[in-house]
């Protein structure tokens, strides 16, 4: 199955995740069994880690591994390269599960920003995300803010503590999270910039 | 629409991460919906969410993967639906109110010029959120108990010394700094308000451990 994706995507492939966004089209196209299988093997392990950091058993997060893989299958054709990378809207995805999961109630269920931004969509503006994801600049930038401030964006981000409770956890003031967190934000913002 | 007053940075990883209480998540989507910059910001925080994502992976098992190829079988793929210019309220209410208009929400007077409509949220949640409706010349009554809180404001407008607030505009302000909006519109100011209740100590102990943090 991997070999005749392979075959169908061809292997001038400059990055994988331009791959990533190749495998969504032919879902979204043409209801591509072959695109999906190779995306549920890259994206299924990730969800399913993703999942039992923040707490899940290992059953919980395969449940949550075939729910997430799901929507990326019914959610295919609202996927939109220039607004950010394969890695970040399936992120999106396994956060809003979640995140339902939790508040339960159907007429709860949490909104995502892209149901805004179907006309206002500015493509130039948002067109290096995507690639800043691909080539790993986010990871290169992650790596170049403070340790201090990197900790607090891995509690959120990783083990899904509120500010309160990072604050509570590091026997610092909420305002001083708060601040490393404007300043990591900032930091992060600013290195992405300069690269793209 | 001109969009003066944003979100705090430390709000934006919050939602992105998906750790914000349902409420205040809730009024932030709402300002998302009128602010293109906020979501830029929201879309640049959530690529950390995207490279945390893929740094760890754990084997999935054979029958999570044949049962999840399984199941695609009768399932359609949504259409993109077509853009629909926004109403006076943002769907994140909307959904929440039954798209009633807020006209035709009953409305619990607490005051001369100011009532409330509480919207219910999923139980066990720590936040609170409710829509206020302020006569012209009337104060914003205060309602944190230096928990967090987000005000959007959906009709009117208010002033305080942060400036003016208008249709769009979100107040995301340190607990610590005091205000006292005072509607300037001629029409009643009609807002969302989001509030968390201050985080409690769990135990005595770590009570002892902290105690010059204001509980």
């Amino acid at each position: 199955m991997a070999l005749a994706v392979d075959l169908m995507v061809g292997r001038n492939i400059p990055s994988k995740q331009t791959g990533d966004i190749a495998l969504l089209q032919r879902i979204a196209a043409s209801q591509d069994r072959f695109a999906f299988a190779d995306l549920f093997d890259a994206y299924g392990p990730r969800v399913k880690a993703f999942m039992m950091r923040k707490g899940a058993t290992p059953e919980q997060a395969e449940d949550l591994v075939q729910e997430a893989m799901i929507a990326v299958w019914t959610k295919a054709r609202l996927y939109v390269p220039e607004r950010g990378g394969v890695a970040t809207w399936i992120f999106t995805i396994a956060r809003n599960l979640r995140i339902d999961r939790l508040r339960r109630e159907k007429s709860n269920q949490f909104t995502d920003i892209d149901d805004y931004d179907a006309e206002s969509l500015d493509a130039a503006q948002d067109d290096a995300l995507s690639r800043l994801q691909e080539d790993g600049y986010v990871a290169k930038a992650l790596a170049q803010i403070p340790v201090e401030q990197r900790e607090l964006l891995l509690m959120s981000y990783v083990e899904d503590l509120p500010q309160s409770e990072i604050a509570m956890r590091l026997k610092i003031p909420l305002g001083t999270v708060k601040s490393r967190m404007r300043l990591a934000y900032r930091r992060m913002r600013k290195l992405l910039e300069q690269i793209s | 629409m001109t969009i003066r007053h944003h979100l705090d940075e430390a709000t934006v990883i919050a939602y992105a991460a998906g750790t914000l209480g349902e409420g205040l998540s809730i009024a932030v989507a709402s300002h998302l919906a009128f602010c293109s910059e906020c979501r830029a910001d929201v879309r640049a925080a959530e690529l950390v969410g995207g490279h945390v994502l893929v740094e760890d992976e754990q084997p999935v098992s054979n029958a999570c993967r044949s049962a999840t190829l399984a199941s695609l079988d009768g399932l359609t793929i949504a259409k993109r639906p077509p853009a629909t210019a926004m109403g006076e309220v943002p769907k994140p209410i909307c959904n929440m109110i039954n798209n009633v208009p807020l006209d035709q929400l009953k409305w619990k007077t607490r005051a001369p010029g100011f009532a409330v409509f509480d919207i219910p949220l999923s139980p066990g949640g720590k936040t609170k959120l409710q829509l206020i409706k302020v006569a012209s010349g009337k104060k914003i009554p205060e309602h944190t108990h230096g928990g967090e809180e987000l005000t959007l404001i959906l009709r009117g407008s208010y002033s305080d010394k942060t400036g003016k607030y208008q249709r769009g505009d979100i107040a995301d302000l340190d607990e610590d700094i005091e205000h006292q909006p005072i509607v300037d519109s001629d029409i009643d100011c009609i807002c969302l308000i989001a509030t968390e209740a201050p985080a409690k100590y769990r135990s005595f102990w770590a009570r002892l451990a902290q105690p010059f943090v204001g509980v």
